[in-house]
């Protein structure tokens, strides 16, 4: 049994406008020790899964499938329940660590919260853990560091303490949910590094969403591309960047700027905008963008079809995408 | 590195005008009260009518009024009550007013409706009627007008803080204190009350001049402060007939209640400069 599945996951979003599809029909799987990368353009449903399955979706949202941790379904528990779950057996990470801690308590009482709340230790014990929890999350003079206050540290350094926040009960799962975006590139590199080393050491499984597919490349072991809501594309990480076979993800990869292109050289683009959440295509979500794009696709959406060893890819002219790869469906 | 947020603290309180003039004011108020309590120039509950009406003098700095009582002790004694009225209301409205709005903000829903439409309905009567309509029903006297002026803090401070807490609620580190686990209780009083403190300390501060001057109101009316305790108030309303015999005898009083509210209204311009200077550099 896998520690993490996903079934059939949909999250709506209860707007003036109407009801937001913003996740439909979604499917994962993760094993213990496993790192998956879900990447996707904004407002493709990245940041409503880890919500969702953290059961920390905005008032108006409403979730149905399943979500099962250990065999458990989340969506069944009780906001008690969940209150033992959350930051104990999954935890996050937030895309702002400028914002993510509260102005007002110093770093090591915010450490130490969790500790106390969930391992039930004295404040002399959770304040040790806190020290060497900083530590391990290599921010320098822990024992000093403890008694900052958040506008005391540094992008890098709270982004750090965020960590040490997640990783102090040692959840199952640790789900970081745009962790870089708001760090400057030599820090990005760092942090994901500390990410990295720490889940290996402690065997957590990673979700790790981004919309950079550098990252996600180089970060995670299984990959689910998501457009407008659903999957298209999914499997091991190298099954994906050796065969970039939807024209979505053929069309994220070709978007990434390269050195080299010259000064004339332009930055390819996928035209169009992302789907309106509200008024979704009945076909495939992409249709508007394709350039593949038939009447197949504007009415019925396609399933995923396995290309090899599990590699997943929603797509109803597989044929010509994988043409495509060689040419380049985008210009 | 050191935390040096006490002496910050300190310099930027000295470095604010309004809050060192209202500081100072209230402080001598505040004493005026502690003193009055063991010490007063002259008599303050006797009444010697062949006393009465003296001008001010070395013996009588302010004079005496029509029952010959000294009007400096009066006043003096009168801040005891204001600062009795003041503290007393502004605690009841900032204890239950606070605990409203914080439950209004952490379960939303009809729960938050409910409390919320409850202060829409007590705000439809201005402060000095529902006091007057509580007094009626309870009975005139010191007590109950400082229940009645409570009362009406309530809806004040429920309002203030729901509103200020919903703002916090909708913070990354909420959500992130969520994420570890937290309970909304929790949430409540470790992240959302200390990060909307300074606006409720300011808040109460301005209550509590409305509070001193609510009371000064009742007591003119003689619903609030009976005699023969002294109040400011009750003072006012003693020298309107004898308004054009003797005018001092209204202005002091009247100037007392003037002089404590700007103090009290200063100070809290102050303390919000200082504990939240955010609010104040807009201006």
């Amino acid at each position: 049994m896998p520690l993490l599945e996903v079934n059939n996951l949909t999250v709506s979003l209860d707007i003036s406008a109407g009801p937001a599809r913003a996740v439909r029909g979604l499917n994962l799987s993760l094993e213990k020790g496993e790192t998956l990368g879900i990447v996707g353009e904004s407002g493709c449903g990245k940041s409503m899964t880890a919500l969702a399955l953290m059961g920390l979706l905005p008032e108006n949202g409403t979730t149905s499938g399943k979500i099962l941790l250990g065999g458990e379904n989340l969506p069944d528990k009780s906001e008690a329940e969940m209150c033992q779950i959350r930051g104990n057996r999954i935890a996050m990470i937030f895309q702002e660590p400028m914002t993510s801690l509260n102005p007002v308590h110093t770093v090591g009482r915010q450490i130490m919260e969790p500790l106390r709340l969930h391992r039930g230790l004295s404040k002399a014990e959770a304040f040790t853990q806190a020290v060497r929890l900083l530590d391990r999350v290599g921010l320098p003079n822990p024992e000093e560091r403890v008694h900052a206050y958040p506008h005391q540290l540094s992008g890098g350094q709270r982004q750090r303490v965020m960590i040490a926040i997640a990783l102090s009960c040692s959840p199952d799962i640790l789900i970081a949910d745009e962790p870089t975006t708001a760090l400057d590139v030599t820090i990005q590199d760092q942090i994901l590094e500390l990410i990295q080393s720490l889940v290996d050491e402690e065997g957590m499984a990673l979700i790790l969403i981004s919309h950079d597919l550098g990252i996600i490349a180089e970060n995670t072991q299984k990959v689910a591309v998501m457009y407008g809501g659903t999957v298209v594309e999914s499997g091991t990480t190298d099954q994906i960047f050796a065969h970039l076979t939807h024209p979505y993800t053929q069309g994220l990869f070709a978007a990434m700027p390269k050195l080299g292109t010259g000064r004339n050289g332009r930055l390819v683009t996928i035209a169009g905008t992302v789907p309106d959440l509200i008024n979704l295509p009945a076909g495939c979500t992409f249709t508007d963008r394709c350039p593949l794009a038939s009447d197949i696709c504007q009415n019925t959406a396609p399933a995923p079809s396995d290309m090899q060893d599990n590699h997943l890819v929603a797509c109803h002219h597989l044929a010509e995408a994988i043409k495509g790869q060689s040419k380049g469906l985008y210009k | 590195m050191s935390i040096s947020s006490s002496n910050s603290f300190l310099s930027r309180c000295a470095h604010s005008r309004s809050f060192v003039v209202g500081g100072t004011i209230t402080a001598f108020l505040l004493l005026c009260a502690l003193v009055s309590l063991f010490w007063t120039p002259g008599e303050v509950i006797d009444i010697v009518i062949k006393n009465r009406f003296f001008p001010p003098s070395s013996a009588h700095w302010l004079g005496t009024d029509q029952f010959g009582r000294d009007i400096l002790s009066l006043l003096m004694s009168g801040t005891q009550n204001s600062i009795t009225v003041g503290v007393v209301a502004v605690s009841i409205g900032l204890f239950a007013g606070v605990s409203l709005g914080l439950l209004a903000s952490a379960q939303r829903g009809w729960i938050e409706e409910m409390i919320m439409r409850f202060s829409d309905f007590s705000f439809a009567f201005p402060a000095i009627l529902s006091a007057i309509m509580i007094t009626a029903i309870l009975g005139p006297g010191g007590v109950n007008s400082i229940i009645a002026i409570g009362i009406y803090n309530i809806p004040v401070f429920a309002r203030l803080t729901r509103g200020s807490a919903n703002a916090i609620w909708a913070r990354e580190y909420v959500m992130a204190a969520r994420a570890s686990g937290k309970d909304k209780f929790r949430i409540t009083i470790e992240h959302i009350l200390p990060n909307i403190l300074s606006i409720l300390i300011v808040q109460a501060t301005i209550q509590f001049a409305i509070a001193i001057l609510a009371e000064a109101a009742l007591s003119y009316l003689g619903l609030g402060t009976q005699p023969p305790f002294p109040s400011w108030g009750r003072m006012l309303n003693e020298a309107q007939t004898l308004m054009f015999l003797q005018p001092m005898q209204a202005v002091y009083p009247g100037a007392a209640i003037a002089f404590a509210v700007f103090g009290l209204n200063l100070l809290g311009d102050g303390l919000r400069d200082v504990l939240d200077p955010r609010l104040s550099r807009k201006r």
